[in-house]
């Protein structure tokens, strides 16, 4: 009991550690270095080697700014928006499996953080909540771009969420089971998943943008319509968590999008164990999330945004019928017996 | 431990549950109904019964408690403005429905009491592959009423939600374009 209260601890500890002190630090450089050389402009690179100290420059100065409420806001709730920005990104990780087993001093330890048969579930339920931080931001500010980016936000999570869980249910089958481990032995073994089901990947892709705000779905905050939508009366620090936030989300989808649809912590051909296996499947799992966030920035940069109308006519009128397609077939084939038997 | 976790979320749960009754912003004692159900969700889950609690939170959680706050900020309700009419008989009609609830639940309440060998809730029983088995053949008739009726209940609200068709011009009844402009 104790011996497992601890594993779960460390285990935590370790991909907190990733999320918290990795992720938005390192994001905020690659996202301004790639933009600059999109743009073929030199971007922050005077702080520290190629400015990578430049995302600690910026930390100290957000904590150092004012902190300034506005007057009329509705305080409790003002103040609760980005701490709510946190909750589902800091804690959707627990599903995700990084590594084979590991046996310690004669016990096994999976190298997942739950593993409670309800897996992927607890994934979408905790991130399905990530849209109360917006509407909450929204109503609280007491300012109508406030309120207008909060209304969009949850219209259009809603819309989203909807397609990336059917897209999510199709991935499943094959393997047959919630528990994200059982999907990742099941592609090491036969084929990563995006290959046999394009168009579930493609949906899932498409609503991992949307759910995420980022551009070309960013219409919640939409700078030319709304300044800066929810969060346009937040500064200093708790702006920054709200950025933060972005970006540990995304990192959690993408874990999900590369356990789901591109094997996990696995590479064809390569079966290690023990302590060499979980540091290369782990390393294996980030490479593979950098990725798909390097695809992030690179869409961000490129695409222009979507009118409203254009955004909520593609959630509804395309991506959800697609995905319902993708279930059926893919529900269909597994009966038929065209995907490999599990086990 | 669990006892702890137990505890805790069912004062989370009741604690909240009051806020959402007694308290006078819609916003507030809606944001409440969120963390009353995330604590019964957690009850699921200490239950054994992940399946129920990943579900409790996406569904109503997620969705149903958003669109009510959508509603909220749509209509931007301000914080007294729903208690002002109709007080006396609201009262008499919550009064007669909580009765009623009471009602139902104190007979249940004694029949659990009464069970002293109830057993204890297996894997087997509450697994997601049991529930799916069950609900697709025991229950398959309820399943699809409740699906049917759901289905009602959407092509109404799309009937309901629908811009009035353009009217021939001069047909009694035909909403003038005046009237369809939004305030």
């Amino acid at each position: 009991m104790q011996f497992e209260l601890l594993a779960t601890a460390a285990k935590m500890a370790l991909m907190l550690g990733i999320f918290i002190l990795g992720v938005a630090p390192i994001m905020l450089w690659v996202e301004r270095r790639m933009s600059a050389f999109m743009q073929d402009r030199p971007g922050p690179n005077r702080l520290g080697p190629l400015g990578l100290v430049q995302g600690v420059a910026d930390a100290v100065k957000f904590m150092f700014k004012e902190d300034v409420t506005p007057a009329g806001a509705d305080k409790p709730l003002y103040l609760m928006a980005p701490a709510l920005a946190l909750l589902p990104a800091l804690s959707t990780y627990v599903v995700i499996p990084f590594g084979p087993d590991l046996t310690i001093s004669g016990k096994t330890v999976p190298l997942i953080v739950s593993t409670g048969g309800a897996g992927v579930l607890i994934f979408l339920a905790l991130s399905s909540l990530g849209v109360y931080s917006l509407i909450t931001a929204g109503y609280a500010s007491n300012n109508k771009f406030s309120l207008l980016g909060g209304i969009r936000a949850s219209a259009q999570l809603i819309s989203y969420e909807l397609a990336l869980t059917v897209a999510v249910l199709a991935a499943l089958i094959p393997a047959g089971s919630f528990y994200l481990p059982d999907v990742v032995a099941y592609q090491q073994k036969h084929l990563w998943m995006f290959i046999p089901q394009a168009i579930g990947f493609l949906v899932f892709l498409v609503a991992m943008f949307a759910e995420t705000n980022r551009l070309p779905f960013d219409l919640p905050e939409a700078e030319s319509e709304l300044i800066a939508g929810f969060h346009t009366e937040y500064g200093a620090m708790r702006f920054a968590t709200f950025f933060m936030g972005e970006y540990i989300s995304m990192t959690a989808l993408s874990m999900l999008a590369v356990t789901l649809y591109f094997g996990g912590w696995t590479l064809p051909g390569v079966h290690l164990t023990g302590w060499l296996g979980a540091i290369v499947g782990l390393a294996v799992l980030l490479g593979k999330v950098s990725l798909f966030m390097l695809f992030y920035v690179w869409v961000r940069w490129t695409f222009p945004r979507f009118r409203y109308d254009q955004l909520m006519r593609l959630g509804w009128k395309v991506l959800l019928p697609l995905a319902i397609l993708n279930l059926l077939l893919v529900a269909v084939a597994t009966l038929a017996g065209w995907f490999p038997e599990v086990g | 431990m669990e006892t702890a976790i137990f505890l805790l979320f069912a004062a989370l749960a009741l604690g909240s549950a009051l806020m959402v009754v007694t308290h006078k912003s819609p916003v507030y004692a809606t944001m409440s109904l969120v963390v009353t159900l995330f604590s019964l969700a957690v009850m699921f889950v200490l239950l054994g019964a992940p399946f129920i609690g990943a579900l409790q939170v996406l569904v109503y959680a997620g969705a149903i408690v958003v669109l009510f706050l959508f509603v909220l900020m749509l209509l931007n309700i301000s914080k007294e403005e729903h208690q002002q009419e109709g007080q006396t008989a609201h009262r008499w009609v919550a009064l007669l429905g909580a009765g009623a609830f009471v009602g139902l639940l104190v007979p249940l309440l004694y029949r659990a009491t009464q069970a002293r060998n109830a057993g204890v809730l297996t894997e087997e029983f509450v697994s997601i592959r049991a529930f799916a088995r069950d609900l697709f053949t025991r229950y398959l008739l309820q399943f699809e009423i409740v699906g049917l009726l759901l289905l009602v209940a959407v092509v109404a609200a799309t009937v309901v939600a629908r811009k009035p068709p353009a009217a021939p011009t001069g047909a009694p009844g035909a909403a003038s374009p005046v009237s369809e402009v939004e305030p």
